[in-house]
C-alpha cells in the first residue's frame, strides 16, 4: 500500500493504540523556549515527576529577550520568568542557549543550526511555529504547556491521526519573489482555516528549488493557513545542509540514517484527502493589508472592498480590517505608507533574508521619519552576516542593527509599535495588536521590507530603483 | 482537573470570526510562571478602553447581561494563531467552561481539553440560531449535557454535538492524561528499546 510521508511517520512513531483512549505518538525531539515551558516544570514537580529523556529536549531563551543592552530586562516578571528557564534546564541538566550562551537565538533558527531535527522526527514544541522544521522531513508541529508536561513525563503524546493535503507549487518564481510570497499566496487561496485538521506536504519543481531556509520560511507559515505542521520531503539540500552539523548523525551513521530518510518520503501514487497546486509564475511580492495573513494580495494589487468578498463573514472582517488598519478599499497597495520595517523573526530572520534586505538598501538611506531594525535569529546569524559585512550595509542605510531575538514579532521584549504606527515586517502575523496595541502590521519578504524602509512605503521592488 | 458537570448558564455572544489567540491574551500577560490569574487579562485589548483599567462599553463581554456567562457563543475559526495555553487558562480563569462556533483552530481545540473546557462545533445554521436567540434576549440561559453531548434552549433550540469518547471520558471525570499515559509505560519502554536499535544515532551512546 502507498503511503504519504505523514502516513509514514506516524507508523514508525506509533507506540501504542489502544481499544479505547487515545493513540500514542513518539516524540523524538522536544524544542522549549521561556514563555511556554514554566507551568509545565511546576506540574512535573507538584507530581514529583521526572524528565524521561533528557537528550531529546534543547532550549533557548529568545522571546523576552531584548534586543538592544540585551541582559538589562526591564520588565521583572519577564526576568523571573527567563531566571526560571535558566533554572529549570539546569536542575534537569537540560541542553539549554541560555542567555550567556554564543549560540543563543530564536528557537526555530537556533535548532536547524545545530542538526537537531532530521527528517522522519516527530518533533514538538509549546510554540506554533514548530511546523518551519517540517522543512526537513520531519513531522514538526506545536502544543500548549500541559502537552509540553506530558511530553517531558512520557515521552510521548496523545495523538489523532490528521488528514492529508498536498499543496504542489511548480514551474519558475519571478524575480524577487521568494518563500515567503509561497507561502502567503498559499494561505491566500486556503485562509487561514483551510488547513485546520490537515498536515500539508509543499512539491512541486518550485519547492525543491528552495534553499532550507526558503523551505524554513515556508514550512514556519503552515500554521498560518490552519495546518498544524508543514512538510518538504528531504533530498541532497537536506542531507548537504545537515551533514556535519553537531547533532545530526555521525560518519558512522551517515548512510544508514540517508536511507532511512529517503524511506520515509511519500509513496509514487500515494493519495492525498485534498490537492491544490499554484504556478510559480502567478505570485508576485506579496503585501498583507489585513488583519489576517490571508487578508493579502500582489504588491501589484489594490485594498479590497466588503463587496469583493461574496462569504459574509469574510466580508464582515474586510470591514473590520480595514478600519482597524486605517486604510481604504480602492487604496493602490504602493500608496500605503509605513513608519516601522523589521527584519527577524522565525520566519525570515536567517543569512539569506539578511543578505535580501541588503543587496535592496545598499548605498540608499532609510526615508524621512522611518525607523528600521534588523534583528538576526540567532548569533550564529549575526556573526555571518558580519563576516559578510552586512551589518554595515545595514547601519549606512539608516538600519539599527540588533542582537538576536523574537523581538518585534510579538514584541513580549519592548520593542513594539505604538498606537497607530503601521510596519512593514518580515514576521508571521498581522493580528490586531500583534506588535503592539493599536499598532498596524504588513507582512512582507525581506527584500520587500529593505525597500519599503527607503521608500517609504510600499513598493513593486521589481520595477523600484 | 475539574470534572465537567452539567449546567444551565448565561450564553455570551462574540459575533465575531477567526478571534486569534493573541487577542484571547495578549503577549504582554504570558510573561508570568504561573497558570492561575489570567482571567483578569481576557481580551485585554478589547475589553478595556485606553486607560487599560477602564471597561470599553461597546465590547460585548462587558454587557452587564452577560456577566457570569458560562458559555460563549463565536463565530468560525476560533483560537488560531498561537499556541498559548494561556489563551484556555485565561478563558477558565474568567469563568468560562464551554465554547460554541462551527470550527476551532487545532492546538487552542486540544488545549480547552486540557482544562476542562469543551469546545462544541456545530454547523452554520445551529450557530446562527444560538446567535439569533441570544440577540433577542441577552441574558439567555443555555443548558450543556456533555454525558447526552446535547445543548438546550429556552427558546426551543436542540443540538446534538460529537465529541471524541476519549475525550468526554477525560472530561467528565476530570482525568490525569499524563497518569493515563503512564498506564502503558511498558509500551512505551519497549518502543524506546527498539528505536535505540534502529535508529541509533538519535540516541546518547552508552
Amino acid at each position: 500500500m502507498t503511503k504519504t510521508m505523514y502516513e509514514k511517520i506516524w507508523d514508525a512513531n506509533l507506540v501504542h493504540e489502544p481499544e479505547s483512549g487515545s493513540p500514542l505518538l513518539f516524540v523524538d525531539r522536544h524544542l522549549m523556549h521561556e514563555v511556554t515551558s514554566p507551568q509545565a516544570f511546576e506540574g512535573l514537580r507538584l507530581q514529583n515527576r521526572q524528565v524521561r529523556n533528557v537528550h531529546s529536549i534543547l532550549g533557548t531563551i529568545d522571546h523576552c529577550v531584548p534586543t538592544k543592552d540585551r541582559y538589562n530586562i526591564v520588565d521583572a516578571i519577564a526576568k523571573k520568568q527567563v531566571e526560571t528557564m535558566t533554572s529549570n534546564c539546569a536542575e534537569n541538566d537540560i541542553n539549554l542557549y541560555g542567555m550567556d550562551s554564543d549560540q543563543n537565538g530564536v528557537i526555530h533558527i537556533v535548532v536547524p543550526e545545530h542538526g537537531f531535527v532530521h527528517p522522519g522526527m516527530v518533533v514538538v514544541c509549546g510554540d506554533s511555529h514548530t511546523a518551519t522544521h517540517g522543512a526537513f522531513g520531519a513531522l514538526a508541529f506545536g502544543i500548549g504547556t500541559s502537552e509540553v508536561e506530558h511530553v517531558m513525563a512520557t515521552q510521548t503524546l496523545q495523538q489523532k491521526k490528521a488528514k492529508t493535503m498536498l499543496v504542489k507549487v511548480e514551474g519558475k518564481l519571478p524575480a524577487y519573489s521568494t518563500a515567503k510570497d509561497i507561502a502567503l499566496a498559499i494561505i491566500a487561496v486556503t485562509g487561514t482555516a483551510g488547513g485546520t485538521g490537515y498536515v500539508m506536504e509543499f512539491a512541486g519543481d518550485t519547492i525543491t528549488d528552495l534553499t532550507m531556509e526558503g523551505r524554513m520560511t515556508l514550512c514556519n507559515m503552515a500554521i498560518e493557513a490552519g495546518a498544524r505542521a508543514g512538510l518538504v520531503a528531504p533530498d541532497q539540500v537536506t542531507y548537504d545542509y545537515l551533514e556535519g552539523r553537531e547533532f545530526a548523525p555521525k560518519a558512522e551513521y551517515w548512510e544508514q540514517a540517508v536511507a532511512y530518510w529517503e524511506s520515509m518520503k511519500t509513496d509514487e501514487g500515494a493519495e492525498f484527502d485534498e490537492v491544490i497546486t499554484l504556478k510559480a509564475e502567478d505570485i508576485a511580492p506579496q503585501v498583507s493589508w489585513g488583519t489576517s495573513p490571508e487578508q493579502v494580495i500582489s504588491v501589484t494589487g489594490v485594498v479590497p472592498s466588503p463587496s469583493d468578498f461574496d462569504n459574509e463573514v469574510k466580508a464582515q472582517a474586510c470591514a473590520s480590517a480595514l478600519k482597524y488598519m486605517d486604510i481604504q478599499a480602492g487604496q493602490k497597495i504602493t500608496d500605503i505608507n509605513i513608519d516601522i520595517v523589521f527584519v527577524g523573526s522565525c520566519t525570515n530572520g536567517r543569512i539569506e533574508d539578511f543578505r535580501a534586505a541588503a543587496e535592496v538598501i545598499k548605498g540608499k538611506k532609510v526615508a524621512d521619519g522611518v525607523q528600521a531594525i534588523a534583528v538576526p535569529g540567532s548569533f550564529p546569524v549575526k556573526l555571518q552576516a558580519e563576516k559578510e559585512g552586512l551589518d554595515k550595509i545595514f547601519v549606512e542605510a539608516g538600519w539599527e542593527w540588533r542582537d538576536p531575538g523574537c523581538s518585534m514579532c510579538l514584541a513580549m521584549n519592548g520593542d513594539e509599535l505604538k498606537d497607530g504606527q503601521r510596519s512593514a515586517s518580515t514576521s508571521n502575523r498581522n493580528f490586531e495588536g500583534r506588535q503592539g496595541k493599536g499598532g498596524r502590521t504588513h507582512l512582507v519578504s525581506p527584500a520587500m521590507a529593505g525597500a519599503a524602509s527607503i521608500a517609504g512605503r510600499f513598493v513593486d521592488i521589481r520595477d523600484w530603483k | 482537573m475539574q470534572p465537567y458537570i452539567k449546567h444551565t448558564s448565561i450564553a455570551a455572544l462574540m459575533d465575531r470570526s477567526n478571534v486569534d489567540t493573541d487577542q484571547i491574551i495578549p503577549k504582554n500577560f504570558m510573561k508570568k510562571v504561573e497558570r492561575t490569574g489570567f482571567g483578569i487579562h481576557l481580551f485585554h485589548n478589547w475589553r478595556f478602553l485606553a486607560d487599560n483599567v477602564t471597561p470599553d462599553p461597546d465590547f460585548e463581554l462587558n454587557k452587564p447581561a452577560f456577566q457570569g456567562a458560562k458559555i460563549l457563543v463565536a463565530g468560525e475559526n476560533f483560537g488560531c494563531g498561537s499556541s498559548r495555553e494561556h489563551a484556555p487558562w485565561a478563558i477558565a480563569d474568567y469563568g468560562f467552561n464551554t465554547i460554541i462556533s462551527t470550527s476551532f483552530a487545532d492546538i487552542f481545540f486540544s488545549n480547552c481539553f486540557k482544562n476542562s473546557i469543551l469546545p462544541i462545533k456545530v454547523s452554520d445554521d445551529e450557530l446562527a440560531a444560538l446567535m439569533a436567540e441570544i440577540k433577542a434576549d441577552e441574558g439567555v440561559e443555555f443548558t450543556v449535557d456533555l454525558e447526552a453531548q446535547k445543548v438546550t434552549t429556552p427558546g426551543g433550540i436542540e443540538i446534538n454535538f460529537d465529541v471524541d469518547a476519549f475525550r468526554k471520558e477525560s472530561l467528565l471525570d476530570g482525568l490525569d492524561d499524563i497518569a493515563w499515559t503512564l498506564k502503558h509505560e511498558d509500551k512505551i519502554a519497549q518502543f524506546e528499546q527498539a528505536n535505540k536499535k534502529k535508529l541509533p544515532w538519535l540516541w546518547p551512546s552508552a
